[in-house]
């Protein structure tokens, strides 16, 4: 990964539609071997991101240089040098597998000398051997991702781009998935993905996280568990957790607190003070906790103290910028989401 | 540019589709066989054994051969005989006739007179064609009869054969019978085309964006001429199988003749398929749905084909203006040729205008269909 050319290089992306600011001046560089994942509440604008360097949508301004090729100027030449995996399943549920895939390899012109090594590279892939009859629209949403991502990469592209590729698809599904991202990554090739299960993101090398078309931080998840947030972490289990988080909300020392799972999680200046004055905070009205401690901060936390979620929940107290609401519209969801993954 | 192996592919894929989804085949095939029926018996500008109803008031010898002429003739169909007004009046209103005739009293009576006699015919308008036919028809009947009496008066007063000045002896050619089926049938194989063709590629691209499979399809290096290529070519094979479908239908079932060469034909077919399947594509392209594309193909294609190709009202029969505009109607081009090669066997010669109309606007469509996709999702 050091020191070779970079793969995707982005600069001062833009990307508007009307009004609306979906991509707002993102710039980054990806190289091969690394597995790039974009992180951010739904409508951050991970798709439209994806989608520019994809050649699928015209970037309002900057410059995307996909294997060294602008997006704007030549998409073409970049699509033979791409794999592209769309949100939605957009393989042909009319055609047998087969059929989807000698498609695709004829779309990707790959060579006749080729094409039977691989085809039933990516069936063994998928693990459809034995399947290769039936019609795509009767599998299982696993087996259709990993056909879709067969055909995407029968042109052994250097570079992939997968836009929430194991949404709606079982754990185990998920597992043997990223494990075929892996494999593709350590055969050099540049893997972007996008996705908000906080377990996935663990598995990428760098992390962008993206909140209203902005990219908010980066680095590895370690770098960004340990340096993203300002201060400590203090997890709080008590009773009353809706009122106590009201209140911790304005609480000295505390610069931030949410909610995760049936805990508060607490941002403090310094754990070793919080601990006791938290205690007694709480206590003073009327709320009892029953366990205090310091822990290490997970992907989720820095996720919630970095995006819009987190700035919501606190009617916008900090009044950060004055952009306009629209793009907060999903953001609910990606909270229960989050919930929800903890949970399990 | 072009890469082969993707039009190939592109083409392999539409086809499967096709073949694998009942809705398309059912347009394929059925669609062209119901059409050739529906137009084929439904539209006849034929007007015959129009029903008489009979009031004859004299019921002598005279009168009587009089009714049996209408009877004789294959343009009328004497139901039955009544007895009174309102019940003539009640058989109009109804629609059980178009036609009745009251024979007077004193029918035979003035006859051997000498005296001119005069028979009521009460005609339904409410479809003046056939009215008016219904009425040409009656006066022919009735100058047939005169004709016969005064052969008869001549002859019984010792006079030899009468002469008739003048007679045309008509011919009619390219249609004998002046069957207007024979005329009509080419006109609705031009009809079908131009309606299934379109209709089908409007459902080729809209399809895909529905579906969802467009953005895949466009994440791919295939070229937006390759795509529309590789869209169209299966529906250029399936056109032209339809189109002589038709042709045949009309030939061995209508019983219309062709007497014109079949390169002409497949020719001026091939040539309306380009004009009708870019069409579909464009608006299947536009719309961006599979229902929206389909219902504006159908519209833009049947109500001009039908009103303003010459296949309903003669070309040379319609206001100016309206003659103008039938020049920007494709199907106007290709029905002459249908017409004209399967009744006349004409040449691709003789027909150079309407074979340049139809390549003009196969040459524009075409063109447009290839500029109008863009790969780009928004």
């Amino acid at each position: 990964m050091n020191g070779v050319a970079p793969t995707v290089v982005v600069r001062d992306l833009v990307k508007r539609f009307g009004d609306f600011v979906a991509v707002d001046n993102i710039s980054l560089e990806a190289s091969p071997g690394e597995i790039f994942g974009f992180l951010g509440p739904n409508g951050a604008g991970k798709s439209t991101t994806i989608r520019m360097l994809c050649g699928l949508l015209r970037p309002t301004s900057g410059e995307a240089l996909v294997a060294g090729l602008d997006v704007a100027r030549e998409p073409e030449r970049v699509r033979q040098n791409i794999g592209y995996m769309s949100q939605k399943f957009s393989l042909y549920n009319d055609l047998k597998v087969i059929e989807n895939l000698r498609f695709f390899a004829g779309m990707y012109s790959v060579p006749a000398a080729d094409l039977k090594e691989r085809i039933d590279w990516a069936i063994d892939m998928a693990g459809l051997s034995g399947r290769e009859q039936l019609l795509t629209g009767t599998l299982a949403a696993g087996w259709k991702q990993r056909l879709a991502l067969g055909c995407a990469v029968l042109h052994r592209p250097p570079i992939v781009f997968l836009d929430e590729p194991t949404s709606g698809v079982d754990p185990i599904s998920r597992r043997l998935f990223w494990e075929l991202i892996h494999r593709m990554a350590d055969d050099g090739v540049t893997v972007f993905v996008t996705t908000h299960y906080m377990d996935e993101a663990e598995y990428c090398n760098r992390l962008v996280l993206i909140d209203r078309g902005r990219i908010v931080a980066s680095g590895s998840p370690l770098e960004l568990k340990e340096k993203s947030m300002a201060g400590d972490l203090l997890l709080v289990e008590c009773d009353q957790v809706g009122k106590a988080l009201e209140e911790l909300q304005g609480a000295p020392g505390v610069t931030d607190a949410a909610i995760f799972g049936n805990a508060l999680h607490l941002v403090v200046d310094s754990a070793e003070r919080a601990i006791t004055e938290v205690k007694e905070f709480l206590t003073a009205r009327g709320i009892e906790a029953s366990r205090i401690e310091r822990i290490r901060p997970s992907l989720e936390d820095v996720f919630v103290s970095l995006t819009s979620l987190n700035r919501d929940n606190r009617d916008n107290r900090d009044n950060r910028d004055n952009r306009d609401n629209r793009d907060n519209r999903d953001t609910p969801e990606a909270i229960g989401k989050g919930d929800k993954e903890k949970g399990q | 540019m072009m890469n082969w192996n993707r039009l190939c592919a592109m083409a392999r894929k539409e086809m499967i589709q096709i073949r694998r989804d009942a809705r398309s085949i059912g347009i394929v095939i059925a669609m062209p066989i119901v059409m050739m029926f529906a137009f084929g018996y439904g539209v006849s500008f034929d007007t015959k054994h129009i029903p008489v109803y009979v009031y004859d008031q004299e019921k002598s010898q005279q009168s009587q051969d009089f009714v049996k002429r209408f009877q004789a003739s294959v343009y009328f169909n004497v139901v039955r005989t009544v007895t009174s007004y309102p019940e003539l009046v009640r058989a109009i209103d109804k629609g059980d006739c178009q036609i009745g005739l009251v024979v007077p009293p004193d029918f035979s009576k003035k006859l051997r007179s000498g005296q001119k006699v005069s028979v009521q015919a009460i005609f339904d308008g409410t479809d003046s064609n056939s009215a008016s036919l219904g009425m040409s028809y009656t006066e022919a009947v009735a100058q047939a009869h005169s004709q016969q009496l005064q052969l008869e008066w001549l002859q019984g007063r010792g006079q030899g054969q009468p002469r008739l000045p003048l007679s045309v002896d008509a011919r009619t050619w390219f249609n004998e019978n002046l069957e207007s089926m024979v005329t009509i049938v080419p006109g609705v194989v031009a009809m079908v085309m131009a309606v299934v063709g379109t209709f089908l590629t409007s459902l080729t691209v809209a399809r895909e964006w529905e579906r969802g499979t467009m953005e895949q399809l466009i994440s791919t290096p295939v070229t937006p001429l390759e795509i529309m290529l590789g869209k169209l070519a299966p529906y250029v094979m399936i056109g032209l199988a339809d189109t002589s479908l038709c042709a045949v239908m009309g030939v061995w079932w209508f019983g219309v003749p062709f007497r014109g060469h079949i390169w002409v034909f497949l020719l001026s077919t091939l040539l309306f398929l380009v004009v009708v399947l870019s069409l579909g594509y464009f608006f299947s392209v536009v719309a961006k749905t599979q229902l929206a594309a389909s219902q504006i193909s159908l519209i833009a294609t049947f109500l001009p084909a039908f009103l303003l190709s010459g296949f309903v009202y003669p070309i040379d029969q319609m206001p100016t203006v309206v003659r103008g505009i039938t020049h920007v109607v494709p199907a106007r081009y290709y029905m002459a040729i249908l017409r004209n090669v399967f009744l006349k066997g004409s040449s691709v010669v003789t027909m150079w205008q309407d074979f340049v109309g139809l390549a003009i606007f196969a040459a524009l469509l075409g063109l447009a269909a290839t500029r109008v996709f863009r790969k780009k999702l928004a």
